[in-house]
């Protein structure tokens, strides 16, 4: 009686779309290796039975060689026999190389059903693959699918059940194995000769030197032109009118209702400007934290994972990963680290969750350390280019260029200091894929999805405490003993205290708190530096904490408080308007 | 017959890897990939100072660290 079902599979071979259409349950897939760095579960029903569905992280061979591998391998070792059933799926448009784990699967006896995926696409590639010659060659079930368009998927369904626990065979050398596979794939496949086309010309260009350069200059700067174009879009033509033209005039009568001495207006709708609501320095609960979050952060959410969802659809990233190679080898890291990093951009918390793709704990804490010192995430940007992008374009690059300093300086001091080497990176890169629409509007829709849940209440009820912990005067024995830090380093008044303390909530809220201070330009940029240097958030610190342990955050807590320090003061004495 | 290493390799040059001089370990990683002794390869491209090499085994692209490429020997004509 099967009651675990385990997908298992070489990198990038799509098993977490199939995953998706399995069991209903929606997963982030990319179009690179290692998306998947933990355990998904979920259930299929056949008929009556449920049945527990588990997508394992990508393997090439049943031998631990990476951490994903030894995850994969201990869980299906320790499951009986004959309660399992373990989904081999098949990168169709590359048989050959995923056939070493198809054959290890089989020598070891698993009850295994293999699911030849991405089948259009060999089609499209001119790869025929003979499936019931295949099937008879290797005496195992084999479907072919298109997971992305939920092709065959029923099938495979349908012939789950066949599978049963099959004969230990001698195990050959690895040598004989792939000889074997050689045979096989001469048996089954045949290929049909086609010109190269644009794609392929493209795909080559993006990892040569010269070409390769140019092309991921035109790239980052074209994504961030298009983030920021689509976020300033979202928030002129949709989100600023609702607000201004909806909700402005009924908060105005609930303010007047309320009357505007008392606590409870303090609270929801916080101080008038002018006898007005000033969506931006009033400070209320129901005024400036759902504007903060909806106007100012959510449409730049949106922009942002657009364009990362594209790039990582399309399978750009390892091209990144394999130009930056040398770059990142000078700060104790390899090429592969530049896609935690990007993702970390978006927010740390899953940019440190994908450090789990490099292989020592030495690179996870630097990568994990540089990100959370050096890589804002898209809260905090929002609200530095809501703010410092009126006093123009110069100091929102300046933000990012002392961030892109302090991380490579200290990437080259950790990996100076820090004992150990560096691995080296053997990926593969995968074929520039096009997603379909409904594809990357669904992957839109979970990473949106999932900030709303986060964000909201964290923000909401933040906002409230601030403004309780205000009412009663607690702040200000924080500002009077950190005062002489802020004003007499950073050059900022001593109302910054809060704010910057604040950021160890929520940085677009710390953000916003400066709104009302009435800074000067390099006032802000100085507090927006540090809010990006300093502690992380503390859903951060939580990660930071169960993925390296209580030593390596107390390490990296001490190297983010010493840079902020410094560079704080450094700032403030050498820029001199 | 040429015996070279595979940073020594011309762009679009094509070889077939006699020997790979690393652990068992970093053998095993590569075997599982299709990178193993008597296996043709093509080289794709290098990037400068020190970086990343990429190459076309059977229809896969793999990318690989300066110093791993310089421990796989092929022959070349």
């Amino acid at each position: 009686m099967i009651n675990k079902i385990f997908l298992l599979g070489n990198p990038n071979v799509g098993k977490s779309v199939v995953f998706s259409r399995l069991t209903g349950v929606q997963v982030i897939s990319s179009n690179y290796p290692g998306t998947t760095v933990g355990l998904a579960k979920g259930y299929l029903k056949i008929g009556e039975v449920k049945i527990e569905v588990i997508d394992l992280p990508g393997a090439y061979s049943l031998e631990p060689n990476s951490n994903a591998e030894k995850v994969a391998v201990s869980l299906l070792k320790e499951c009986p026999r004959d309660e399992l059933a373990v989904i081999n799926i098949i990168d169709s448009t590359n048989l050959e190389r995923n056939l070493f784990l198809t054959l290890q699967l089989i020598e070891e006896g698993f009850p295994v059903i293999a699911c030849l995926n991405m089948c259009d696409e060999a089609k499209h590639k001119g790869v025929q693959i003979d499936i019931v010659k295949l099937e008879k060659l290797l005496g195992i079930p084999v479907v072919s699918t298109c997971a992305v368009t939920g092709m065959g998927i029923k099938y495979l369904i349908e012939r789950i059940k066949e599978v049963k626990p099959l004969i230990l065979k001698d195990k050959p050398t690895h040598q004989e194995r792939w000889q074997k596979i050689g045979e096989i794939i001469e048996a089954v496949q045949s290929l049909t000769h086609r010109h190269h086309t644009l794609r392929e010309v493209l795909e080559d260009a993006s990892i040569r030197p010269i070409s390769g350069l140019l092309m991921s200059v035109a790239v980052v700067y074209a994504s961030f032109k298009f983030v920021r174009f689509l976020g300033e879009f979202l928030i002129n033509n949709i989100m600023d009118p609702l607000f201004f033209s909806l909700y402005q005039p009924v908060l105005e009568r609930v303010s007047l209702a309320l009357g505007k001495d008392g606590i409870y207006h303090h609270l929801i709708i916080g101080d008038l400007i002018n006898g007005k609501i000033d969506f931006k320095q009033s400070m209320g609960v129901f005024t400036t934290a759902p504007y903060i979050e909806f106007a100012m952060v959510l449409p730049y959410v949106i922009s942002f994972y657009f364009v990362l969802s594209l790039l990582e659809d399309i399978g750009y990233l390892p091209r990144l990963a394999v130009l930056l190679d040398n770059l990142l080898h000078r700060l104790g890291l390899h090429g592969y680290a530049i896609i935690p990093v990007l993702l970390g951009f978006g927010c740390n918390v899953p940019g440190i969750l994908a450090t789990r793709v490099l292989e020592s704990k030495r690179e996870r804490f630097i990568a994990s350390t540089l990100i959370s010192i050096g890589v804002p995430c898209i809260p905090l940007q929002a609200m530095i280019f809501g703010l410092l992008g009126k006093f123009g374009g110069y100091y929102v690059s300046g933000v990012y260029l002392v961030l892109f300093s302090i991380l490579l300086i200290s990437g080259v001091i950790l990996n100076k200091t820090i004992k150990g080497y560096s691995p080296e990176f053997l990926v593969e890169i995968p074929p520039y894929r096009f997603p379909p629409l409904l594809v990357l509007a669904n992957k839109l829709y979970l990473r949106i999805k999932g900030f709303l849940i986060e964000a909201i209440p964290i923000v909401l009820l933040g906002v409230l405490a601030i403004n309780i912990l205000f009412y009663l005067r607690i702040f200000d024995y924080l500002t009077n003993s950190f005062a002489w830090i802020v004003r007499g380093l950073f050059g900022l008044p001593k109302e910054a205290v809060v704010a910057l303390a604040i950021g160890f909530f929520r940085k677009d809220v710390a953000v916003g708190m400066l709104m009302p201070l009435g800074l000067s330009a390099k006032q802000l940029f100085i507090s927006a530096t540090l809010l990006a240097i300093s502690f992380p958030c503390i859903a951060t610190f939580v990660i930071l904490f169960k993925e390296l342990g209580l030593k390596y955050l107390i390490k990296a807590t001490l190297i983010m408080i010493s840079a902020s320090l410094l560079v704080g003061t450094l700032l403030n004495f050498c820029i001199m308007r | 017959m040429k015996k070279i290493t595979l940073l020594q390799m011309k762009r679009n040059q094509r070889g077939r890897i006699i020997d790979i001089s690393g652990g068992t370990a970093l053998l095993s990683r590569m075997m599982s990939m299709g990178l193993y002794s008597g296996r043709e390869i093509t080289k794709v491209g290098q990037m400068a100072l020190r970086g990343a090499v990429t190459i076309k085994v059977g229809r896969a692209v793999i990318a690989l660290g300066h110093g791993m490429a310089r421990k796989i020997i092929l022959e070349t004509e």
